[in-house]
């Protein structure tokens, strides 16, 4: 099953990327597609920018590790994960997950398991620019009860 | 032992990553925090609420209780915000 994992700087094209994972293949019945988007205002104060800082060579590694990690739990026909680094501008992609499985479910759950550890797994840090000044972005308590959801399904199912 | 820095841990310590040689004492990844706390105002500044810190040896996480005995390379960053 492909796994593709890329880091990169430049945009990317959803339809594309899950068009070249599904290409030639009749035995996946279902992709799901998150993308994630750069929002133009947060807490309802617009921002010129995100700067996404990341860990060159940890980041990678470290979203592969769940992608295996991803593919040990559900049967997955295809996964690709995409993210990108540096400055982006509101209304542009940030990441790119897509699954690929014969059946929805695995689909689901391991997009939404992917993300989950996205968020608070893998070494990227956002910076806002807004009103001429950059902060950093706190982590949300709500991020990191989504990805122990995981762990406690997880230890119930061992 | 390589160190780097990330976010606004780089930012304050103001530095990228650096080289340094470690006393034998220092043992765990607790113990580098508390040894760089002593090196200066803005590591201290960097490392003054060390619980949110968190650290990665040779680009795997690890808790603060792990031991760098060995590691090549240890990163400290503010936990991450990516997706």
């Amino acid at each position: 099953m492909p796994n593709t994992v890329r880091l990169q700087r430049e945009d990317f094209d959803p339809a594309a990327e899950s068009a070249a994972l599904t290409h030639g293949r009749t035995d996946i019945g279902a992709v799901v597609s998150f993308t994630g988007i750069c929002r133009g205002a947060e807490s309802g104060a617009p921002i010129a920018a995100l700067t996404l800082e990341h860990y060159p060579g940890m980041a990678e590694a470290e979203i592969a590790r769940h992608v295996d990690d991803a593919n040990a739990r559900w049967p997955l026909l295809g996964v690709t994960v995409i993210h990108r680094y540096g400055r982006i501008v509101p209304g542009e992609n940030i990441v790119l997950v897509l699954t690929a499985s014969s059946h929805r479910e695995a689909a689901f759950a391991a997009a939404d398991f992917l993300m989950d550890f996205l968020k608070t797994r893998a070494p990227f840090w956002k910076q806002v620019e807004a009103a001429g000044t950059t902060s950093w972005v706190e982590a949300k308590d709500a991020d990191d009860a989504a990805a122990g959801r995981w762990r406690k399904d997880r230890q119930a199912a061992e | 032992m390589k160190l780097i820095y990330f976010a606004w841990v780089r930012e304050r310590i103001g530095k990228t990553e650096e080289e340094v040689s470690l006393p034998e004492q220092v043992a765990t990844v607790n113990d580098l925090m508390a040894w760089l706390s002593g090196r200066g105002e803005e590591y201290a500044h960097a490392f003054e609420n060390a619980k949110v810190i968190r650290a990665a040896i040779d680009r795997r996480h690890v808790k603060s209780d792990t031991a760098i005995k060995g590691a090549r390379e240890i990163a400290f960053f503010p936990p991450m915000t990516g997706g």
